[in-house]
C-alpha cells in the first residue's frame, strides 16, 4: 500500500471543439474500510476518499459518492466534452477532512 | 479466461496427456508518459542452455488474463507507477547521515539504464554475487551510513522499482560463465530440487507443466524479467525472491530468506532463463 496521498490525474493537452476525451484520474489512497481489526484487535477506523468530482470552467462534470467497498488507490476513467479551452479541476474529499486537489488545462485545436 | 479454458478443454482432447504450452499470442507496446512508447519483447528464442528444454521464452505477461494484460500497456494504468514515483521522491532526498542522497552522487535514476538488465551479476571487486538489492543496501549501508533497509520493505522495493524502470525495454542479459558459473550452477541445481512436503521443484511447474493449470492459475514459464511487478493479489510491489518465498511456502517446505546465498543464485538461474525478453521495468501480475 502507498501511504502517501498523490493524485494523478491524465487529460489530453487538446482537443477539436465539441470533441469527447477520456479522462484517467488516480489517487494513491489506503482506502481503510473501518471494517479490518489491527493487530491489536482493535477496529482500524475507518479513513477513505468519500467523494470525487472533476469540474471544467466551474461547470461540473461528473461527481462520485464513494463507499468503503471501493479498493486501494482508488481509479475513475471517464469521458467529457470540451466546448471551450480552459481547465480541469479535480477533487478529492478525505474522511479526514483533507481535500486533494489537481488542475490540468486543455486547449482547443 | 473462458476461452483459455475452453482452449486448454480442447487441446487436452486433441493431445491428451501432451505438455501445453498456451501463452496468448499478443505484443505488448507500452505507453509511457508524454506519448513515448516502449516495445516490449515478450517471446524470444530460448537461451543456448535451454536448448534441450523448450524452444521459445516467454514472458509472464502472455499468461495472464486481458484486463491484466492491459494494465500494463499504459503507464498511467500501470498502479506499479504510483511506487515508481515514490521510489523517485527517496531518491531525490537527503536521506543519508551527512545529508547525502542517491541524486547526490548518481544524478538522475536515468544513470542506472542497465543495471537490471545484467543482474544478478558477481561484482569484480569483492567476488559477492549481486542483485540490485545488493547494490542499493551497499549504498544505504556504507554511503549514507544508515542502517540496512528491510530487503522486502517498501524503501527498498520503491527504489527497486525505480531502477528497473531505467531499464525497461532492454534485453535481458545476465552472464552465466566465467565467475558467475559456480552461482549459477548453484541456482541451476536449486531449480530442480524438490523441496517441501508436496516435493516439487521450480521445474515441476514452471519447465513441465508450464501453460496448464494449477487450481485457477495458468502456469507460466516463471521468468522474472517482469520483476519486481506489481501484484493485485498483494496490491503492492513484489520482488523476485519475494516471490520465490511464496512459491516454496505453495510447497509446503521452510523457505529460504530473501537475500540469502540461495535465493540470489536461484534469481541468477532463472533470470538467465529469460535471456533475450525485455526488462518490463514493473509488470502487472494478478
Amino acid at each position: 500500500m502507498v501511504e502517501e496521498v498523490k493524485p494523478r490525474v491524465k487529460v489530453p493537452k487538446s482537443a477539436a471543439a465539441g470533441e469527447i476525451v477520456t479522462i484517467k484520474a488516480l489517487i494513491s489512497h489506503t482506502m481503510e474500510s473501518g471494517q479490518r481489526k489491527g493487530s491489536d484487535g482493535n477496529l482500524i477506523p475507518r479513513k477513505i476518499i468519500n467523494r470525487f468530482t472533476c469540474d471544467l470552467n466551474g461547470v461540473n462534470v461528473i461527481d462520485v459518492a464513494i463507499d468503503p467497498a471501493v479498493s486501494t488507490n482508488p481509479y475513475f476513467e471517464f469521458d467529457a466534452k470540451v466546448d471551450a479551452a480552459g481547465d480541469f479541476k479535480f477533487t478529492w474529499y478525505d474522511d479526514d477532512g483533507s481535500i486533494y486537489e489537481d488542475v490540468k488545462p486543455i486547449n482547443i485545436g | 479466461m473462458h476461452r483459455t479454458a475452453k482452449t486448454i478443454a480442447a487441446f487436452s482432447l486433441a493431445f491428451a496427456g501432451a505438455a501445453l504450452a498456451d501463452p496468448v499470442e499478443d505484443t505488448l507496446v507500452i505507453e509511457g508518459g508524454d506519448g513515448e512508447t516502449i516495445e516490449i519483447v515478450t517471446s524470444a528464442p530460448a537461451p543456448a542452455h535451454l536448448a534441450d528444454v523448450m524452444d521459445t521464452i516467454y514472458s509472464g505477461w502472455l499468461y495472464r488474463e486481458d484486463e491484466t494484460r492491459d494494465l500494463q500497456r499504459d503507464d498511467f494504468d500501470n498502479p506499479g507507477m504510483l511506487y515508481v514515483d515514490r521510489g523517485l521522491d527517496l531518491w531525490n532526498s537527503a536521506i543519508g547521515k551527512g545529508g547525502e542522497s542517491c541524486a547526490g552522487c548518481h544524478q538522475g535514476p536515468e544513470t542506472m539504464a542497465g543495471l537490471r538488465a545484467v543482474t544478478p551479476r558477481v561484482d569484480a571487486k569483492t567476488g559477492a554475487l549481486m542483485t540490485v538489492e545488493n547494490y542499493i543496501d551497499a549504498c544505504v549501508t556504507q554511503r549514507m551510513g544508515l542502517e540496512s533497509w528491510n530487503w522486502t520493505g517498501n524503501e527498498m522495493k520503491d527504489m527497486l522499482a525505480l531502477i528497473s524502470m531505467q531499464s525497461r525495454g532492454m534485453a535481458v542479459n545476465v552472464a552465466i560463465d566465467g565467475a558467475a558459473a559456480p552461482f549459477w550452477e548453484k541456482g541451476k541445481e536449486l531449480y530442480y530440487t524438490r523441496f517441501g512436503q508436496l516435493e516439487m521443484s521450480c521445474a515441476s511447474c514452471h519447465e513441465d507443466n508450464q501453460g496448464k493449470f494449477i487450481r485457477a492459475d495458468h502456469l507460466s514459464q516463471g521468468q522474472i524479467n517482469g520483476f519486481p511487478t506489481y501484484r493485485l493479489k498483494d496490491a503492492g510491489i513484489l520482488s523476485a525472491q519475494q516471490r520465490f518465498v511464496g512459491c516454496v511456502r505453495d510447497t509446503r517446505a521452510e523457505t529460504f530468506k530473501p537475500n540469502s546465498d540461495e535465493f540470489k543464485a536461484l534469481e541468477l538461474f532463472v533470470a538467465s532463463r529469460g535471456n533475450g525478453l525485455s526488462v518490463e521495468g514493473v509488470a502487472v501480475r494478478h
